[in-house]
Formats: structure tokens, sequence, C-alpha cells
């Protein structure tokens, strides 16, 4: 047992941390947040090159041109992702790689849907994966837009980097052009959407962490740091158990893969982005409510992410049912299900 | 990131599983809570056994009589006695995970092969002096003086909030050798017999109405020079050596034990019908998370030691610690809160295993560092912000 992450693991997750540095510095964060449209400015060529990185092929097989990697390495580069605050479909095309042809590659762009409400990317997508059904259908948006295909009203979005359209209402089960997929089943790809959002969720969350001890560090008041102050240091050290807890269970959950498990991650980091967000965008004091500091775009990206796959209200009951199938049901390893005996020899 | 143990450790799992069934029946009955000889004696009863089977000082060193057991080792340890059902560490809980470590690590030859034995064969009981009524969280501005005169110190002051002293044979106990040198420096460990002349003991009533701890008065008590542990005024070091062990794994077998609590909560929610309140049923679903995410938390600083370990180190689980320990003995208070809100008037029992657990729980914020201690620390050592003042 060791949940640290291995040698060849870190070095995968600075690898993703240099490519996005590279092809995804700040500057071109603050552009896609400043332009006044976000929706049409897809940027297909950064697709691509993330698309070569291996991010949407990394769990396929070898012979599929993957790098046969699995959900724990795909965590810790999706907490990447979620640091650089890197926009797109990025879950969901992932998930597609193998099914959706031009996925693996980054040469299509995916978004996926397993409910009514706000899909992302809807109108730069060339293909949706439908997770309402048990099993996977793909809605092909080739010919037209992706709109056309799925009717959805475009809202104007929270998160700058990130359009949305409010669809209200999901094609049946099977359609004309809608492609049944192979196993997985849904249930499997929304366990996985919600791993990933939630590794997303903890890159966000240790990077206001980060930015926030920056700033407790140099910003001075009162003729020293506001560090100093404890109110401030004790909102740090939050932030920071925040985000340790989140971590844990991220990294537990991307080796069980149990519906506990990943119910306790997607929230616990769903959490951890948004108040530890919120903490940030506090001790930032003025800076903090500007448009020219990113901590709002984590907050608002918190936000999105914290709607998508498993909601707060999901997961707990997800993991209040757990509770009740018997007595050793909610002891966290599933080994202890396994127990094959109990009694209580202290009576 | 693996979860798997071990061929070796699913064969200790089993070997202790099968002890633990041949052993836990023949046990005898748990004495009352207020009967503190009786618990005395049922928590040395189980030591002895513990010692008898090859279990006892897991995590000790094989040279100071230990097993020499592996961090994941001594979690499967505490996972499965939890598990199982079977007695707490109890009144040996200074003297296996304190005091005796600190012996182990800093004793002379002679010192480890006086103390460590019947702490291991459960004979002899440990209780921690280090608090006083002036010194708490600043526990460096301990005043309780200790003054050479010839070959024993003489001490005068007073502790307070010893757990356990009542029943306690020895005492860690924490001087000030030197009044002239910076706080920190004129500090000294040492093994107070707590027969000695001159000690007094006068037991406390927590909130709870128990009397697990006490004040302990100290006047003109000659404890000898042998019984020093570590160099003259080097105590302050040796102790954090001690405090080093009261973080990390301590707690492993409590978040198996409120995994179980909260499904049994669930269980009566259920049957009394609270189960139907939404917000009732999210609160528990959000305890679950916590308690699921406590337990990876436990794995990932046991991760941390045996890879310290490994590589040299001390295999003390470092400063995840307190990070754990924060958000543990907030789910804690929240656990039996959440118990409350079940049970309804009925939480105003006062002898309701739930209620007493509730009462019990409000400690966990303040013993072994308050919270705000353990904030501090984290932003002081963890996030290296500047030190407050
Ligand atoms: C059940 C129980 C068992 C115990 N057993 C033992 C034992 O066996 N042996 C032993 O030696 N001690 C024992 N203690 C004592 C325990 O270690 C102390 O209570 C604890 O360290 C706090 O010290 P204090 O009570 O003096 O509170 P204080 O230090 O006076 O603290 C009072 C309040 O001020 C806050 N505070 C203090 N300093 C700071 C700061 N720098 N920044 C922010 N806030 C601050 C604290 O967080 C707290 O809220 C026990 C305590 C309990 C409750």
């Amino acid at each position: 047992m060791d949940l640290r992450p291995d040698d060849d693991q870190r070095a995968l997750k600075a690898g993703m941390r240099e490519l996005l540095q590279a092809r995804f510095p700040r500057e071109r964060l603050r552009e896609a947040a400043d332009a006044d449209r976000p929706g049409p400015a897809f940027d297909r060529a950064l697709w691509r090159a993330l698309g070569e990185a291996g991010l949407f092929s990394l769990r396929l097989p070898e012979k599929d041109g993957g790098a046969g990697l699995g959900l724990p390495e795909a965590v810790l580069v999706f907490e990447e992702a979620g640091r650089a605050l890197l926009p797109g479909p990025l879950v969901a095309t992932h998930l597609a790689a193998g099914h959706v042809p031009g996925a693996a590659e980054g040469a299509a762009v995916v978004t996926a849907v397993d409910r009514p409400g706000m899909v992302e990317h809807l109108d730069a997508s060339d293909a949706v994966l439908l997770l309402n059904h048990p099993s996977v259908h793909v809605l092909s948006t080739a010919g037209g837009t992706g709109r056309e295909k799925l009717p959805g009203r475009p809202v104007r979005s929270v998160d700058p980097t990130t359009p949305l359209y409010d669809v209200r209402q999901l094609p049946p089960a099977v359609t004309d052009h809608a492609m049944q997929v192979a196993a997985p089943g849904a249930d499997r790809l929304r366990r996985e959407a919600a791993l990933l959002t939630a590794a997303q969720q903890l890159g966000s969350a240790s990077r206001t962490l980060e930015m926030a001890v920056d700033h407790a560090r140099t910003r001075i008041q009162f003729g020293r740091p506001i560090g100093t102050f404890q109110a401030v240091q004790h909102l740090c050290a939050q932030m920071l158990v925040r985000a340790e807890i989140a971590r844990s269970s991220v990294h537990a959950a991307s080796l069980t893969m149990t519906a506990c498990d990943i119910s306790a991650a997607k929230l616990l980091a769903d959490d951890a982005a948004v108040r530890n967000a919120r903490d940030c965008l506090q001790l930032h004091g003025g800076l903090g409510f500007s448009w020219d500091m990113d901590v709002h775009l984590h907050l608002k990206r918190s936000w999105l992410r914290l709607e998508q796959w498993q909601g707060a209200y999901e997961a707990e009951e997800v993991l209040a049912a757990a509770l009740s199938n018997g007595p050793t049901e909610g002891v966290p390893d599933h080994r202890f299900r396994e127990m094959d005996w109990t009694f209580n020899g202290v009576e | 990131m693996d979860l798997t143990y071990s061929p070796e450790e699913e064969d200790f799992r089993r070997c202790l599983r099968a002890w633990l069934r041949r052993t836990l029946p023949k046990l005898p009955p748990k004495p009352p809570p207020s009967d503190w000889p009786a618990r005395r004696a049922y928590d040395c009863a189980w030591q002895r056994a513990l010692y008898d089977a090859g279990y006892a000082g897991l995590h000790w060193p094989v040279d100071a009589g230990g097993q020499g057991a592996t961090p994941t080792q001594h979690l499967i340890f505490l996972e499965e006695t939890e598990l199982a059902g079977a007695p707490y560490v109890g009144a040996n809980f200074v003297g296996l995970l304190h005091a005796g470590p600190t012996i182990a690590t800093e004793g002379t030859a002679g010192q480890r092969a006086r103390w460590l034995p019947p702490i291991l064969r459960g004979e002899e009981v440990w209780c921690q002096g280090f608090s006083e009524p002036e010194a708490g969280s600043d526990l460096a501005s301990l005043r309780t003086r200790a003054v050479r005169d010839g070959d024993a110190y003489v001490v005068t002051g007073s502790k307070i909030w010893t757990s356990h002293a009542q029943v306690a044979d020895w005492c860690e106990l924490l001087v000030r050798t030197d009044p002239a040198a910076p706080r920190h420096r004129g500090l000294s460990w040492l093994a107070l017999p707590m027969d000695a002349p001159g000690v007094t003991v006068r037991p406390l009533r927590t909130l709870a109405g128990s009397t697990e701890f006490a004040e302990v008065f100290l006047d003109d008590v000659r404890i000898p020079l042998a019984h020093r542990i570590g160099a003259e005024n080097d105590g302050w070091r040796v102790t954090m050596v001690t405090l080093s062990f009261e973080r990390g794994t301590a707690f492993a077998g409590e978040v198996v034990a409120c995994c179980r609590t909260l499904a049994r909560l669930a269980a009566v929610a259920k049957e009394n019908g609270r189960w139907e309140d939404t917000a009732l049923r999210r609160r528990l679903g959000r305890l679950n998370a916590d308690f699921t995410a406590l337990w990876r938390l436990v794995q990932a600083n046991v991760s941390e030691a045996e890879s310290s370990l490994r590589t040299g180190g001390d295999g003390v689980p470092g400063l995840g610690g307190s990070v754990f320990k924060l958000h543990y003995s907030q789910a804690r208070q929240e656990l039996y809160d959440t118990a409350a809100d079940i049970l309804g008037p009925h939480c105003l029992d006062a002898d309701h295993e739930w209620t007493a657990e509730r009462l019990s729980s409000l400690s966990y914020t303040i013993a072994a560092g308050t919270s705000q201690i353990q904030r501090n620390i984290i932003a002081e050592r963890i996030l290296g912000l500047p030190k407050g003042r």
C-alpha cells in the first residue's frame, strides 16, 4: 500500500505542467477570458496539441495508439488541467477516445451530456456523448453544428471561458443519428467523468491555495506581511486541510472506483475548489474582486465543475444510501465488506 | 499509487484475525467506566495478552523489545482490532505511545532495560505530566522547578489535566532545570514514580462527569538524577520526539469505529423515521465522505511514514498529522451532533452511549494541541507563512 504517486507518475504530472506552461500560458487564459464572445473562438490547434501530448489517448492500449495508463495517471494529468484552468470539454473528449473517431488525437472535439441541463462547448463539438441511458450513445454533429443536432439555447456563461447551452430535452435511447458504443456502460463513464472532474477541482484548489499563500507572504499592511496575521494564517491552514482531504480521497477513488469513494472524492474536491477560491478571493482584498485577477476564473470554473456529473445533493444521497446497506457497509475500504466474520468480543 | 497490501501484510492480517477470534471470547467483562482500578487491571490484562502473543510494542524497534513492525502493519493491527471489537490501549496509552518510545529513542541501555519491559508486559502504567495551570498551549512556559541536590532533583510545582494519574505508576515529567536559560533550553525530562513522597493526586471531574484526569501536586519530591532521560536542559527536544508520536496513526482505529457508528446512525434514523428528512440524510452522506477521506488520509500518512523509513528517516508521520487531527476532531464532533439530531429528545439522556460520546468528543479539539495551535503549525511549518505574533 502506498497512496503517494510513484516516480513515473510524478514525472508524468510534471510533464503535463510543462506542456501547459508552454501551450497554455497565463496570457492565453487571459485572452480567452477577456474576449467578449468566447464561443466561436474554440482553439483547435491547442486541442490537437493536447491530443498529440496524449491527454485524450492516455488510457487507450498502446496498440491503439494510447499510452496504456490508468485512472490514477489520468487523475494526475487532469489535476494539472484544473490548475491551469485549461478550457474545453476535456473529460468528454478523454472518455470518447477510442469510441469517437479523432477524439484520441484531438482532431475531434467531443462534449457530453447525462441529463437535461447545461452542455459545454456544444457549438464547437463534432460529437456529443449521450450518457443518459444505461448504454453509451454518440450523437455525431457532422454536417451541422452541435446545436442543430441537439437543440440548446446559448446562455451567457458565468465562466467566461466555457460557453454553455441550455439543453432541455435529450434524444431517446436510439435514434437514427445515434450510435451505440460498446462497453463500458454509461454508469462506468459517469463515474470516470465525476472522478476526472474532481481531479480538476483538486488542481484548482491547490492553485488557489498557492496564490493565497504567495499573496499573504508579500502583501504588506500595518507594516508587515498580512501572512503574519493569525486570521489570515488560519484561513490558509483550512485551505490546506481541504486540499489534502480532497487529494487523498481523489487518489484513492482512482484506485477503487467504488460509488462511495467516487462520490466522496467529487463532494470533497468540489468543496475544496469552491471554498479555497472563495478564501483566496477574500485574502486578495479589492484585488480579489477585480476582473484582472485569476481568482474569479477559478471560482467560476469551480462552480461549473460542481454542477457537472454529480452535484453535492446527488453525492450526499449516494453516500447516505451507502450507509444503510448493512452494518459494515459504511467502513471506507471495500475490503471490510469481505469480512467473513463479525462479532463483538467484548459484550 | 497503490492500495493493495503485500502477501506478507495479508499474512499478518490473517494471523491477527485468527488470534483475535480465539482470544476475544475469553476476555473478562468490561469494568464499569467509573471503576478506575478495575479499568487499569482490564487494560493491563489485555496488554499482557498482546505481549504473550507477540503483538506488544508492535511499532517499537526490536532492540527496545518491540516487534519492529512497519507502519502499514501497525495500521492493519489498529484496523483489525477495532473491527473485532478488541479493547483499546486505554491506560497504557502514554506508556506505549509517548513515554516508552521516548525512552526507547533517548534513554541509556540501563534506562531502557528498567522501564521498557514492564510497559510492554502491561505491568507499569505511565501518565504524562506536561501541562500546568499556567502552561498549556505554551508548554515551554512551564514553571515546575527541579533543583539538583546530591544525586537527586528536588521538584516543586504542579501539573494539570494529567490523564490516568490516579492509576499510574510513573509519570513522564517535564520540568525546568535552568530558569536563566531561554525558555526551550532550560527544560528536562524526568521519570517520576507516582508513589514518591510529596506527590499528591487530586482527581478532576470532566464535563462528562468522569474523573479521567487529575491535578498532580509536587512538593519537594526527590527524583534520582538517574531518572532523567536525555541530557539536562535538553528536555524540549526529548519531548518533541514523544509528541510526534501523538499525531498520525494514533486515531486510525477510531476512524474505523466512527465509520461503524455512522452506519448505526443510519440504521437508527431509518427505524425512527428521521431518515425521511433530506437535510439529515445529506448530513449523514457528508459525514460518510469525511470519514472515508480521513481513512484515506491515514493511509496517505502511513505511506509517508513508510517511505521515510525506507529512505533512512525516522518514520515519524510528519506534519500530515496536524492536517488529520484538525479535520478528524471536527468530524467526530459533527458525528455525535448528528447522532443527537437523530435521537431527538433522547439525546438528553446522559446514559445514552452517543450522548456520552458527544460529551467526550468535545475534548478532541483541545487535547494534544488545540485546533488553533494545529492551524498555527500548518500555517508556519507547512505553508511557510511568516511567524505571527
Ligand atoms: C481530555 C484531556 C486530556 C488531557 N490529558 C493531558 C495529559 O495527560 N497530560 C498533559 O500534560 N496534558 C493533558 N491535557 C492538556 C492539554 O494538552 C491542554 O489542555 C492543551 O494543550 C491546551 O492547553 P490549555 O488547556 O492550557 O489551554 P490554553 O493554552 O490556555 O488555550 C485556551 C484557548 O486559547 C487558544 N490559544 C492558545 N494559544 C494560542 C495561540 N498561540 N494562537 C491561537 N490560539 C491560541 C487555544 O486554542 C484555546 O482555544 C489534556 C486535556 C484534555 C482536554
